[in-house]
């Protein structure tokens, strides 16, 4: 019933859980002091309401009164500010056998590079149980690595390293947000961030694979540039499939009907938005500049190869014939 | 006052001239007031068709009634109006200026020309900001973060940054002309313990103008400089560096908050005393703390930048200090509500605004303790929680205040009365949306949904449309003072020269009041809020 | 307004005879000068913020950015930088010696010294822009070919460039840098003088205001307000710029540094 009314948030780091007991304390207190005051704002307005033959009693004040309500209150946000404090000192103090992730963020995508080697483009795959250090700059603008169920945020800035730490406690696919307005395309700059248990974790790591042909180079400098991370081999991503694409019908969002050719291809890694497939949302980044032309040969083989020779097996489900996928969106 | 029954009409500040002129040239700050009313509305107005734009988006997670640039103006602008040219000004240029010369018994503000010089750099700022808007706006933020602003949008940044400059002056001006004439032209016998206390909060709010605004306009010029001529202070890519930016930024920008606030609590502090017929309780209390508002809101500038990349040190100091400045909020909290206590309370048109108000501003203030602590602020800052936040405050709290105000003293600024029965209806209409509008945004605030964002993941739908409905009923409850306020000027009962049977100076002079306000420079003998010797108001505002 | 004898009735009204300078809503012409005189007092207050933004920028660079602050501090012009102060400090003796003469009657005098002060403060502006285009011509405006190559050559030990004779790629990064921060001090010094010139500017047009009011003998020694309050005006610029000096003009110039 709460599938599209959810009420908390996922939590899937250390901090999550002390931080939602904070926030929790703090609600509790917020809504006894709001039910107080509207419950004596309306005891008062009742009792006292104007009546004839009533009149008013004067009184001053009260020193004892406004000493004691200033402070009673001054306490308790003593003891939020020690609590907010303890938490923030231990998200500002990384451990030290951290495993590291450099990100790199641009105008609008994340790019992400794990000690280890991996690249990954608006992605991010760490195990769990393991503490993972963030190590951020940004190439142009302020942006915000925040993942919410995590309950971790940190401005990413230009011109210096800022750092984030989490341990992600619960397997699963979590949202990642900029959360600080970058431009035009600020709101999709967002990714997931996918918690694995630690063998899953290894094999994807070393799924990494060396290459060959110009096809098999460009499978490889597919999988580097990030593309595969929403291009997914057979099921759906945040972007088409690109098997079977080539040299077949594509419907556009805005009803135009196009054929995959080298071009199409072409216009779609350098300008993306330029003729978006339906029911997909304009968030690919533009590779202009940041593919050359030899890349571009490397990648359009790539997608060339996807398609099932014609003598062979059958096309798999989500784009018959290579037409339109279905929307992603839910 | 008996012979209010002549047949000629009475002279007073709105029937004294007539004529365009007499209007753009005067320097009678009730009708300066009047100027500031309308251009303010206008802004308002403009303000909340972005915001009506902004919630229409929202109903769906795919980004479709906009494009993504036109989204990202729509919220700048929503926010650089409704802050710089509506809130700034609302209360203290249309209420205070209308109002503190009435209150401490003088003719006029101590610089009537510099008065209306404030409203004229308000119109040149207003239009140059509508230019602004009109060839393609302007998409950073109401914040204009760098390097955002200064090296990447391609917008109009250097228009909207100079407008939101020149509009300073015009705050500073206001403020000067308050904090002078609270200071010299008090009526013999007002000392400053028998000060109406929204004098007081004036008098704090201008302090904040004053020594707040130009730090802003400053940080502007640079800003306008940097893009202009590439200075590159603000600018990492020539080693500037774009915290500084947003230290210079919410050094004035969190003061600001307190500009929209005080003076909504000024206005809580004569309508509370006046229908609950008592003093106001712990006065110099009530008094002190908009002081200390205003001292204290000066220190806590960096809570805004906890994920900035601040130091974990500045950190803690700037979060100890935020949580000092709820303590006077709160004693105002709690000395109003106590007023109530043993009251003969009435639940006229203003003090439903009032008692609204005491209530959300109560959630506001304690919201901003989630901001306030460090390790919960990590996780809600830039979401929809803070945007919750601070519309309570500044909606729920300083446009409830300017409403209530408005009704308020309406009799004296018009001479009508306006229709109480719709006077009502529209305060709860207003309480209703706004709540549903902004009461979800803590919710999907905390479930993770950024500001700002144009598109958003689908699970946070319900709530968008629940903030979109409020929305919708929050119109309708700005749109219908609108509409009766208007009608009752040509319909509305004439009223007498004190209809709530207050204490101020300002109700002791005529309604509308004459040119220099009073006939004769009144002498104080009593104490603020001696509502023990006045009696009780007859209903004239219950209309059949 | 009907009975508009009762405004003359009030108490505070009678006390003083009318004067022509008395604005309808002072009750005497005593609280209208304090009300004049504290209105200026906190504008001043409100234009050390003003300028506050600025050296607190200046402070935290010149802080990070030491080397470079130090080497484009000495590399002003001392002498040009000291002769605007003395004239400076001389504008405002005349402005106190004026508002002195005012209150003696003596308007002949006044209106000289006013003229002095005007002649002192074009004197200032025409030296900074003497300055400015002598700025201009070692490439020490931002953006307009800003080069620090005179910086560079002069101060090889303070920047560590000597350390770093050796190693080619480390050196040009290390110059590249030293252009990029030696640029962030000259864009502050443009900001900062160039606002207080501006604001000298005002000055000198208030001034000339000033000198003709005064001129058409509208200063008593009883009523010199306008006089007076810029007069307070004048001298804030004037302690903006003693500030200003040895903050950009003097802090480096230790001897043996």
């Amino acid at each position: 019933m709460f599938d599209n009314l959810p009420l908390w948030p996922t939590a899937a780091s250390s901090h999550a859980r002390y931080e939602d007991w904070l926030f929790i304390f703090l609600t509790v207190v917020s809504v006894v002091m709001t039910v107080l005051i509207f419950a004596v704002i309306a005891v008062f307005a009742m009792k006292y309401r104007r009546r004839h033959g009533r009149e008013a009693t004067q009184i001053e004040g009260s020193l004892l009164l406004e000493i004691g309500w200033s402070i009673a209150p001054l306490g308790i946000m003593m003891l939020m500010f020690a609590g907010g404090a303890v938490l923030y000192f231990i998200m500002r103090s990384p451990p030290r056998d951290s495993a590291q992730v450099y990100v790199v963020a641009k105008q609008w995508m994340w790019k992400l590079q794990h000690m280890e080697g991996p690249r990954e483009i608006n992605q991010l795959h760490v195990p769990v149980d393991r503490d993972v250090e963030l190590i951020m700059t940004s190439q142009d603008v302020i942006h915000s690595f925040y993942v919410p169920a995590f309950r971790v945020k940190q401005d990413v800035l230009p011109g210096r390293y800022t750092t984030l730490w989490f341990r992600a406690t619960k397997p699963g696919t979590y949202h990642l947000f900029c959360a600080q307005f970058c431009g035009t395309m600020h709101s999709g700059m967002i990714g997931e961030v996918t918690v694995m248990e630690s063998k899953d974790y290894q094999a994807w790591m070393t799924s990494a694979a060396p290459s060959g042909s110009l096809a098999q180079t460009g499978m490889t400098l597919f999988q580097q540039l990030g593309c595969n991370t929403c291009h997914l081999n057979d099921v759906q991503g945040r972007g088409p499939v690109l098997k079977g694409v080539y040299g077949n019908p594509v419907q556009l969002g805005d009803g135009r009907t196009v054929t995959a050719d080298e071009n199409y291809i072409r216009e779609s890694i350098l300008v993306p938005a330029a003729k978006v497939v339906s029911g997909f949302r304009p968030i690919m980044p533009s590779w202009q500049g940041q593919v050359n032309e030899e890349q571009l040969n490397e990648l359009i083989a790539y997608i060339k190869s996807l398609n099932p020779p014609p003598t062979g097996e059958a096309v798999t489900a989500g784009a018959p014939g290579g037409t339109t996928p279905p929307p992603s969106a839910k | 006052m008996a012979t209010a029954a002549v047949t000629t009409e009475r002279k007073n500040y709105l029937n004294a001239e007539y004529g365009i002129r007499s209007w753009l040239l005067t320097t009678d700050h009730k009708r300066i007031a009047l100027l500031y009313l309308l251009s303010i509305t206008l802004f308002f107005f403009i303000g909340g068709f972005f915001a009506l734009l902004i919630r229409l988006e929202l109903l769906t997670p795919a980004g479709d009634l906009l494009t993504a640039d036109m989204y990202n103006k729509a919220f700048t602008m929503h926010g650089q109006i409704m802050v710089f040219f509506f809130l700034i000004p609302s209360i203290p240029a249309v209420l205070g200026n209308f109002l503190i010369p009435m209150m401490i018994g003088a003719k006029d503000l101590a610089f009537p020309r510099i008065n209306l010089l404030s409203w004229y750099i308000y119109v040149a700022a207003g239009v140059l900001y509508i230019y602004c808007l009109a060839t393609g706006g302007v998409d950073t933020g109401w914040t204009f973060y760098t390097p955002y602003s200064s090296m990447f949008s391609n917008t109009h940044v250097v228009e909207a940054g100079l407008a939101i400059f020149i509009v300073g002056f015009s705050s500073i001006l206001t403020g000067l002309n308050f904090v002078v004439t609270v200071h010299r032209m008090r009526a013999p016998g007002l000392t400053w313990s028998r000060l109406p206390l929204f004098v007081w909060s004036h008098y704090a709010t201008s302090i904040i103008m004053l020594l707040g605004t130009p730090v802003i306009a400053i940080t502007l010029v640079l800003v306008v400089l940097e893009r202009t001529l590439n200075l590159g202070i603000f600018d990492p890519a020539r080693g500037g560096d774009p915290v500084l930016f947003q230290h210079l930024f919410w050094f004035y920008s969190h003061p600001a908050v307190y500009i929209m606030i005080l003076p909504s609590m000024a206005v809580m502090s004569e309508i509370i005393p006046c229908f609950s017929r008592k003093r106001v309780f712990g006065y110099t209390f009530v008094a002190m703390s908009s002081i200390a508002i205003a001292a204290i809101g000066f220190i806590v500038w960096a809570h805004h930048m906890f994920v900035a990349g601040i130091s974990l040190y500045s950190a803690l100091v700037f979060s100890c200090l935020s949580f000092l400045v709820a303590v006077p909020s709160a004693i105002k909290v709690f000395n109003w509500t106590a007023t109530m206590y043993k009251g003969s309370v009435s639940f006229s048109t203003p003090m439903l605004y009032a008692m609204g108000f005491i209530g959300l501003f109560t959630i506001g203030g304690l919201t901003g303790l989630f901001l306030a602590t460090l390790g919960v602020d990590v996780h809600v800052h830039d979401t929809y929680f803070v945007i919750a936040h601070f519309h309570y405050v500044m909606v729920g709290g300083a446009v409830m205040g300017y409403l209530g105000g408005m009704h308020f003293w309406w009799p004296k600024i018009s001479g009508r009365m306006y229709p109480e029965g719709w006077g009502r209806l529209a305060a709860v209409v207003v309480f209703i949306g706004f709540n549903l509008t902004f009461f979800p945004q803590f919710i999907v605030g905390y479930l993770g949904m950024p500001r700002r964002y144009w598109q958003y993941p689908p699970e946070y739908q319900v709530y968008n449309v629940l903030s979109t409905a409020g929305a919708s009923i929050l119109a309708v409850g700005y749109l219908l003072p609108m509409v009766y306020l208007l009608w009752s000027l040509r319909y509305g009962k004439i009223a007498p020269d004190n209809p709530w049977q207050a204490t101020g100076l300002e109700w002791r002079t005529a309604s509308p009041p004459p040119t220099f306000n009073f006939d004769e420079t009144p002498e104080v003998t009593w104490e603020a809020y001696e509502y023990d010797k006045m009696p009780l108001p007859e209903e004239v505002t219950l209309e059949r | 307004m009907s009975d508009r004898a009762g405004i003359g009735e009030t108490p505070l009204a009678v006390e003083h005879e009318e004067r022509p300078e008395l604005r309808h809503h002072f009750a005497d012409v005593e609280q209208q000068r304090n009300a004049a005189t504290l209105g200026m007092w906190w504008f001043l207050g409100t234009e050390i913020m003003f300028f506050g933004g600025m050296f607190c920028a200046y402070l935290v660079y010149r802080r990070w950015y030491f080397p470079e602050f130090a080497a484009s501090s000495r590399s002003l012009d001392l002498i040009v930088g000291t002769l605007n102060t003395a004239v400076l400090i001389c504008s405002s003796l005349t402005v106190a010696m004026s508002v002195r003469a005012a209150q003696l009657g003596r308007r002949t005098l006044q209106v000289k010294l006013l003229l002095a002060t005007i002649f002192f403060g074009l004197v200032f502006l025409g030296v900074k822009a003497y300055e400015w285009n002598n700025k201009y011509k070692e490439h020490h405006i931002p953006t307009f070919s800003f080069s620090a190559n005179d910086l560079i050559k002069e101060n090889q030990k303070l920047f560590g460039l000597d350390q770093l004779q050796n190693d080619p790629a480390k050196l040009q990064e290390r110059k590249a840098e030293i252009q990029r921060r030696s640029q962030i001090f000259f864009s502050l010094y443009f900001a900062l003088t160039g606002m207080h010139a501006i604001h000298m500017v005002i000055g000198v047009g208030l001034f000339g205001v000033i000198t003709w009011m005064a001129y058409k003998g509208r200063f008593t020694p009883e009523y010199h307000t306008p006089l007076e309050i810029a007069g307070l005006y004048w001298h804030f610029v004037d302690i903006v710029w003693i500030y200003l000096f040895p903050l950009l003009y003097l802090i480096d110039r230790r001897p043996g540094a």
